[in-house]
This record gives structure tokens, sequence and C-alpha cells, in this order.
């Protein structure tokens, strides 16, 4: 493949995620963050987030299932995860918080419930777009999933090529 | 921002910055961060993001933790980066403590972008507060909090220690039109006279200066003892020396007490309008923008000054005035409500001549507060309440400065136009004896001339905290 095409590929992809609302600008700074001397630096940077906002679901989750919920130990919770998934542009998630934490204002255990279980899904979501746009440049086994296969392919083919990962600039 | 103060100062200072803190010219890079928050996904990018602006980071995600680094390293640290919601500790009370113990610049950041609490980092001290998620073109630029804290330091320093006799004359020579820096300069001219036989001190002064010192808390004892002192002294009288004798503090030294006087100079001159321009201390307490001010907000002293100052203020309220500062009680302020916009306060846009009304105590009383909070003093807006007691008894040293003062007339216009405050003063001093014994408190003077007079540029003989004046409270 031409080295531009696959560029384009890769681009396309991206943005994908992008115009999908599941990652913002933010991510792109994440990405232009990433250098040299920190190759790995996205990855490093997603992985913390994983695993911190597990233990955040986690947390609320324990936390709304008690007799009687501390509303403000839920929302420390939620102010928690709204800041670290924005910080990695995760847009989706980080909309969820807000709503999330508003409805702690409120009091409202039933809402918060649903609320939970909506930033749960997002953040799964994320979490597999995230893991499919990175996973590659590390694990070289080819993935079953169209999407992940052929981003890694892209950035394989790129590379070999000579052509560089194209970076993403602003989108929103 | 424009001191009045010349350029040489702030080479002499960078040079010794330089020197000082082993900051290479290639600042701001290396310049060295504490970056605290318990987020590690926001803690790795922060990281990354400060190390590509070249600056030396270091990381740690409790506060107790931060604290330790920061003590066990004083001068290890240009400037803090701290979270607002932490488990361990609030963010803001880290603030203090960093304000307090090591007087260094604290950046807030939070993902929390509600005015209050934005408010709150304001008036706990913070020279910047960053929304999250924080993008590096926020990070690129917070070494200017770094210099405008030691640019000020310098030019403290440079007045009271004079690093080298040729800025000691230098500074001497005739005062700007600048009231902040005429007055600076007579107050440093007066200094340097007592200090010729202490050249060689100065140059002792102008090496060590360089060095690292170990850096005094103003704790609130400790200015009240300075604010004694001063008061004892009389403004005229008040030199560090003496200060320093008065205070009777082991381990304080002449130095500490200069540049102390000398922020506490800075604030009073912040209280007259004048130094509007000087922005330097970084801890402009506000308070929250609905402040139970009354219906009198817009009177205080300042306001009277303001209107004073515009020409606003007839003869017979300035009468009124007087008489009220006849009957005014010494009053304890109700304090912890630092109201004012500082910038409102000098802004002299408030046409409001109100003073007649008896509400205004408690405003000046709150607005002392604030005022008071301009104070580098690393105290905390609540421990202010303890200062108002001394803090008026320096009504009565401002009267005696003004009427010193000779002053021409056409004063009423503008607070940076030393005669028409001037006026103003004599007129009210006129009926009044001028023999204000440190317990009665001239609210009214004070109040409504702080500014004029603090804003004359003859006022060599404000060396005291004539910002008392301005929490006396004004009963009408």
């Amino acid at each position: 493949m031409e080295v531009d095409q696959l560029q384009r590929s890769f681009v396309e992809y991206s943005r994908l995620l992008f115009h999908e609302g599941f990652l913002d600008g933010q991510f792109s700074q994440l990405q232009l963050l990433q250098d040299e001397s920190n190759p790995d630096f996205v990855l490093e940077v997603v992985s913390l987030f994983f695993e911190d906002s597990e233990r955040l679901l986690n947390d609320l989750t324990i936390a709304l299932d008690q007799q009687n919920v501390e509303f403000k130990k839920i929302d420390a919770h939620v102010h928690q995860l709204k800041g670290s998934s924005s910080s990695i542009g995760a847009q989706r998630v980080k909309n969820v918080c807000i709503a999330f934490r508003n409805l702690c204002d409120e009091q409202n255990a039933e809402g918060c419930l649903r609320c939970l279980q909506q930033v749960k899904q997002e953040y799964l979501l994320v979490k597999t777009k995230l893991e499919a746009l990175l996973r590659e440049r590390h694990d070289k086994r080819v993935v079953h999933d169209l999407n992940c296969g052929f981003i890694f392919q892209l950035e394989q083919q790129i590379v070999a090529a000579g052509g560089a990962i194209p970076m993403l600039n602003e989108f929103c | 921002m424009d001191l009045g103060v010349k350029p040489v100062s702030f080479t002499s200072s960078s040079a010794s910055w330089k020197s000082a803190d082993g900051v290479s010219d290639q600042f701001p890079a290396g310049l060295r961060v504490l970056v605290v928050d318990d987020d590690p996904t926001c803690l790795r990018i922060l990281e990354k993001m400060l190390k590509n602006c070249l600056y030396e980071v270091t990381t740690c995600n409790r506060a107790e933790v931060a604290l330790k680094f920061l003590r066990d390293n004083k001068n290890g640290y240009d400037i803090v980066i701290s979270d607002v919601h932490m488990p361990d500790m609030d963010g803001f009370k880290l603030l203090e403590h960093v304000g307090l113990e090591m007087d260094l610049p604290v950046i807030m950041m939070s993902a929390d972008d509600s005015k209050n609490v934005v408010m709150k980092g304001v008036t706990h001290g913070a020279c910047d507060y960053l929304i999250k998620p924080v993008r590096m073109e926020a990070l690129k630029n917070i070494w200017q909090h770094v210099v405008r804290k030691k640019k000020h330091e310098w030019k403290e320093k440079d007045f009271e220690q004079s690093g080298s006799v040729d800025e000691v004359e230098r500074q001497q020579k005739p005062p700007e039109d600048v009231d902040y820096s005429s007055s600076a300069n007579e107050g440093n001219w007066k200094n340097s006279k007592k200090r010729k036989d202490e050249e060689d001190e100065a140059e002792e002064r102008d090496d060590s200066s360089t060095l690292k010192k170990p850096r005094v808390v103003w704790s609130v004892e400790l200015h009240q003892q300075f604010v004694t002192a001063v008061n004892q002294l009389g403004i005229d009288k008040a030199v560090p020396k003496k200060i320093l004798e008065l205070m009777n503090v082991p381990g304080l030294t002449r130095e500490n007490v200069a540049s102390h006087l000398q922020k506490y100079r800075l604030y009073l001159r912040r209280l007259s309008g004048v130094s509007q321009h000087q922005n330097g201390l970084g801890s402009s307490f506000m308070g929250p923008p609905d402040a139970p001010f009354g219906p009198m907000s817009s009177l205080s002293g300042v306001d009277l000054q303001a209107l004073a100052a515009s020409g606003q203020l007839p003869p017979q309220s300035l009468a009124t005035i007087q008489a009220a500062a006849l009957g005014r009680a010494t009053t304890k302020s109700a304090i912890p409500v630092p109201l004012v916009d500082q910038r409102n306060i000098f802004s002299f846009e408030n046409p409001k001549l109100r003073f007649v009304d008896g509400q205004q105590q408690q405003n000046i009383n709150s607005k002392q507060v604030s005022l008071l909070h301009g104070i580098p003093t690393n105290m905390d807006s609540k421990q202010l309440a303890t200062l108002h007691q001394s803090a008026q008894s320096f009504g009565s040293m401002s009267m005696h400065v003004h009427s010193q003062a000779s002053q021409s007339n056409s004063l009423l216009t503008q607070m940076v136009q030393p005669p028409s405050r001037a006026q103003i003063l004599n007129e009210i001093n006129g009926s009044h004896a001028l023999n204000l014994p440190s317990s009665a408190g001239q609210p009214v003077l004070s109040q409504a001339v702080p500014n004029a007079v603090l804003g004359r540029s003859g006022i060599e003989n404000v060396r005291g905290p004539v910002f008392t004046s301005v929490s006396s409270p004004l009963q009408l």
C-alpha cells in the first residue's frame, strides 16, 4: 500500500473515534506529548487511566450499594473520574460524569444508579477503542477485530513504507 | 508591572537570582516545579507536559508527602502546582501551609470550575487556578508567577537593604512622579542616611542577599509585635533597627524587619490606590461577590478617599466625616469576610458618597478585613481579625503624617496627585487636633484620606501602618 493511503486510513479511523465523540482534543494533546524519549507515553497514560477508572467504578458500585448512600463520597469519586477522563480525552465518559454529579447534588439515589450503569458502559466502550488504537504498537499478534487489525496493520505498513504515523490535530 | 523602580534593580535582581537559585540564563528552562495530584493519570500527563516545557518536575500524589519534600528542601522548588480535591488533605490547606512556611507561588487546579471554588483559590492566595484538563499552553507560562514573586521580593530587598551602595544612591535620586516609588525612595533615603556607617554591612548584605536565607515566617503574633512596635515608635521614627529593638525577637534580623516593613508599606500603598500597578504580592484577597456588605457596600474609608480624590467630596462632607471621626469608636470588625475586590476599591469609579450612613462602620470593618488581607503577612484571612486591634491604633499615625504634609491645593483630582489630597487633609485637619492619641483613631481622616496621604509623593513620614486608619470604623 502507498504510504499516504495508509496514513489516510489511519487518520480516517482515528477521526472516526473523534467524530463519534469517544475522544476529544485532549487525546490529541497526549499524542503530541509522545516522543522518542517517551515512546510509550500514550500507552502508559491510558493504562493508568484504565486502572484508576476501574478502581473508581468499583468504589462507586460499593458506595451506591449501601443502605445509607453517602452522596458526598460518591460525588468525590465521580469528580475524580471526571478529572481523569477529561485529562485523557475520554469525552463521553466525562459527559456522563457531569450528569452524574448533578444527580449527586440532588441526592437522587436511583438516578445515580442509572448513571453509574451508563458511565460503566461508556467506559467499556472507550476502553475497547483505546486498546484497539494502542495495543498493536507492542503486541504484534494479529487481531480478529477488523478495526483493531486494520489499525495495527496500517501503522506497521506506514512505518515500513518509511512514513510517519500521522499525528492528529484538533478535531473539535 | 511598573513600580517606578529603575530597570537596574530588576537587572541586578535577575542576576542575583541566577546566583541565588542556580537558575541558568535559559530561564524559564529548569524551573523547579512540584506537582501534587492524587489522580495518577493527570499526574503523569502533567509531568510530561512540564518536562516538555523543559521544567524540572517532581511529582507526588499526597499532600503530606509534598510538604515533606518542601520542608526537607526549603529552597529546592520554585513553584507548586496542586490539585484541589485530594483525599489526605484539602488542596487549600496545602496552599496555606506552603504560603506560610515556604512562601512559594502555588497554582491550584481542578476539574471543578465552579465560581466559588475558584474564588476560594484566590482568597487563599493561590497565584493562579487552572481548570482540568490542563493544556500545555497553560503550563508554559507558569514561570511568570515565579518571576513576579521574586521580583517583588527583590524590590523590597533593594529598597531596604540596598544590595549595593550604588543602588542606594540611585534610589536617592529625585523622586519620580509615581508616588509609590518616590515614597519608597524617600523612605529609603532616610534609611540609607542612617546606614552611612553601615555601608560595610550593606555590602555584606549584598553578598548574603544573593545567598539563600532562611525565610522568616511572619506569624500573626510576630506581625502584631511588629505593628505594635511601629505604632510605638511613630511613623516618623519607625525604622527597621528600632522596630527590631522594640520587638526584641531572638533570631530576627534587621533585614527581616526591613523587608517586612517594605511589604507593609506596599500594602499601604495599595490601599491608597497608587500601587494599582503593583500587583506582585500575588495574594490579593477577594471576598465572595455576594459578601454581606450591606447597602453601604460602597461606603468605606477607601471610597471616601476615592470620592475625595475625585473631587466629589464636598467640604461639608468632610466636616461631617470629621465630626464622625471624633465620635468614632474603636471597633472590632466582624471580619472574616473579605468582600471587596481590591480593584474596585481603587477604581475610584464609585460615585456614591453615602458615608453618612452608620452602616459604614460595618463596611469599613469589612473593608479593613479585605485590605488587611492584602498584607503579605502570610496570614489566613481569619487570622486577620486579631490584627484589627493593633491596626486601629495606627489611625493616629496617619493623621500625624498628613498634618505634616505640606500640600498644595488642587488635590481633588486624582489619587495619584498628591496635591489634591493635601488639601483635603488640610481641610480635614483644620478643625481637628492632630494630636491623635493612639487610642483614638482618626477614622474619618484616616479613612477618608489614606489614599490621599499615601498617595502623596511627599509622604516620607508614612512609614507606619497607615492602613490601620482604614480599619478604623467610621461612625457617623
